[in-house]
């Protein structure tokens, strides 16, 4: 069951989301230096959850940016999904005024930053949920968009019934998906301290802190004052898939094994590699197993079989 | 400061008229506001029943439109804004940028008011919707300190209104999939937060438990209570140990900080509970008004009198209230 080439449109692209999790400097620097030889056309770079977390200064981001740019890969600063302070505000700012790389505006107050006065990407938190909205951020500058990870393929083919044809739309192909945005740390709650105390405790879990039921069903994601799913969303079987309607395929940074994600998922853009045996390579590289739900306008958590492997 | 004020039903509409709310807030029965329950909300002949009693009492109606369309049910919500309009409401309070759009462009002379599910939580955000849509009034996420929401007020091009009381979402409001990712229905994209169809509540030999769509979200003995399974109140295990991961049941409770946030210029406050019933919303609507009428009287010397927090927290999910994220040691 191999997939068909000549049915692939040729502007599906894989992208490499922003990096979640808390890091070390070392980490993340080798991280984006193993991503240079990647097949991935797009990388997203910033700290989108948490504004104490440091790790990089905007000229280290802009460093490694830099860097992808060289060996052509296609660039883009995300800004933070929740700001509360007016220095957040600041922060957000400055990457929107850097004059060299497209922003990801990932909340309404990068959008009015960005709006009219230069293009940008609308990223997964911005509540796109109906062409209308679209519609209107294009007409403030908007090219891409990410699709709400709650939203199904149904929803995506709609919107490209009515959305211009020259916006592309990508959706959350492989990763522990957000899911909620807080004021409160809760890493740092499950540590018993404050967020103002926090010693940056979230550093000690690079891939998120589980959160179990009490029947030891792995269940959330537990990182810093964003809630993720504990599985991971895997959309492999849309690869290459031409009614999939999905021009980028994200793959959300993990920290082992993403190169090897990406690898797989341009093996079946390709058509070297089938679905299914792609997925079968996959699925052991989640934590914790992964699920399809949203895309099948189901639970969000739950795994859907797809059929025949396209 | 103004008190607005919850409704699910023409009971609670007059309990909250009655008791001294300045505006109420009511929905359509349906998918297009953020409290789709069964048998809650206002079908057509009930809304001109709660206009006709609001304004001849002088209170205002608002309505929530403030879920998020998709492309397949658009319509609905274009509906909702004409019929909302065409009844002549004082507001409409709206989250979605297409509805909004919708609303700004087809009822120019509308008071438009962003809902909370619109996740405005700066400045900047307040100021694209008030630029783009003519919104007069931005209702702010409850994940901001009082000192952040003096910058916000400080800054905003629009007044701000901010929740006082009642259920307390500790995720920015419409942003929170936790429902979703469980039930495939969410507040978003549903209008409601781990829908009742999902829920069952059990029993076994010695304990009491709740599940969402299968999921253990709490369990407790058998002489104990046992809350409402919204996954941000269970119990789950972090780390080993057992506990209320991300927030006990609990209540926001503004009262100790009222004269705080009128000195800012907060210019509405806002009680959560359209879901709650006629008696909840008397009791809650009597005492903040008869604190905010203090706290306005005499601001320096207020304090919040021993009844109105006792009669507060006998309303409150636990047993017990929080100043949520306005106080930073919560966060």
């Amino acid at each position: 069951m191999a997939v068909s080439i000549t049915s692939t449109p040729t502007r599906t692209r894989l992208s490499l989301g922003p990096i979640q999790y808390y890091w070390q400097k070392e980490k993340i620097v080798d991280f984006y230096r193993s991503v240079e030889a990647t097949p991935v056309d797009i990388v997203y770079l910033g700290e989108t959850v948490c504004s104490k977390r440091r790790s990089l200064r905007l000229r280290d981001w802009m460093a490694v940016a830099e860097r992808l740019k060289s060996v052509g890969k296609e660039v883009v600063l995300s800004t933070l999904a929740l700001l509360e302070a007016n220095s957040e505000l600041g922060l957000v700012r400055k990457l929107c005024t850097n004059g060299s790389f497209v922003i990801e505006a990932n909340d309404m107050s990068a959008v009015q930053m960005l709006a009219g006065k230069t293009d940008f990407i609308g990223g997964a938190s911005l509540n796109i949920y109906n062409p209308g909205t679209l519609r209107k951020l294009v007409g403030m500058g908007l090219t891409r968009w990410v699709m709400p990870v709650e939203l199904s393929k149904g929803v995506l083919a709609d919107f490209r019934q009515e959305m211009p044809a020259a916006i592309e739309s990508e959706v959350f192909a492989w990763g522990r998906m957000p899911i909620a945005y807080s004021a409160r740390c809760y890493t740092a709650r499950a540590h018993k301290v404050a967020k103002d105390a926090c010693g940056y405790c979230c550093i000690d879990y690079p891939d998120g802190l589980m959160l179990s039921t009490r029947e030891d069903e792995d269940f959330l994601i537990i990182n810093g004052i964003q809630t993720q799913s504990a599985r991971v969303h895997n959309l492999i079987h849309e690869v290459g898939d031409p009614v999939s309607g999905i021009d980028v395929f994200r793959i959300s940074p993990q920290s082992e094994h993403t190169e090897q994600v990406i690898s797989l998922f341009d093996q079946v853009r390709s058509g070297a590699l089938d679905a299914d045996e792609a997925s079968a390579k996959l699925e052991p590289l989640a934590p914790v197993g992964v699920c399809n739900g949203y895309w099948f306008n189901k639970a969000g958590m739950a795994s859907c079989t797809v059929v025949g492997g396209r | 400061m103004e008190l607005v004020c919850p409704a699910g039903n023409l009971p609670s509409l007059k309990a909250a008229v009655d008791n001294g709310a300045d505006a109420v807030y009511i929905g359509f029965r349906d998918e297009t506001n953020a409290r789709h329950f069964a048998g809650l909300n206002f079908n057509d002949k009930q809304i001109e029943q709660c206009l006709a009693y609001a304004s001849s009492h002088g209170t205002k109606v608002y309505v929530a439109i403030n879920t998020y369309p998709q492309p397949g049910n658009f319509a609905k919500w274009e509906r909702a804004v004409d019929q909302a309009a065409e009844y002549g409401v004082d507001a409409l309070i709206l989250a979605d940028i297409g509805v909004l759009d919708y609303a700004a462009e087809k009822w120019p002379e509308l008071r438009l008011h962003l809902s909370v599910q619109a996740s405005a939580t700066t400045h900047e955000a307040v100021r694209f919707y008030a630029e783009q849509f003519g919104v007069q009034r931005a209702v702010i996420p409850r994940v901001l300190s009082v000192q952040q929401v003096e910058a916000l007020v400080n800054n905003s091009p629009i007044p701000i209104e901010v929740f006082g009381f009642g259920s307390l979402c500790v995720m920015v409001e419409g942003r929170c999939y936790l429902s979703s990712y469980v039930t495939g229905q969410g507040p978003n994209t549903f209008g409601a937060c781990s829908p009742a169809s999902f829920v069952r509540w059990s029993e076994t030999d010695s304990k009491l438990e709740t599940r969402l769509n299968g999921v253990l979200i709490d369990q407790v003995n058998k002489d104990e209570n046992l809350g409402y399974p919204t996954i941000c109140k269970g119990r789950f295990i972090v780390n080993g140990e057992t506990g209320y991961a991300i927030e006990e049941p609990t209540s926001l409770n503004t009262l100790p900080i009222l004269p705080d946030l009128l000195r800012i210029g907060v210019a509405a406050i806002k009680i959560e509970g359209r879901q709650r019933s006629p008696a909840y919303v008397a009791k809650v609507t009597r005492v903040l008004r008869a604190a905010i009428d203090a706290c306005l009287r005499d601001p320096e010397n207020f304090i919040p009198s021993p009844d109105w927090l006792s009669e507060l927290t006998s309303v409150s999910e636990g047993v017990q209230t929080t100043l949520g994220a306005y106080q930073r040691e919560w966060q």
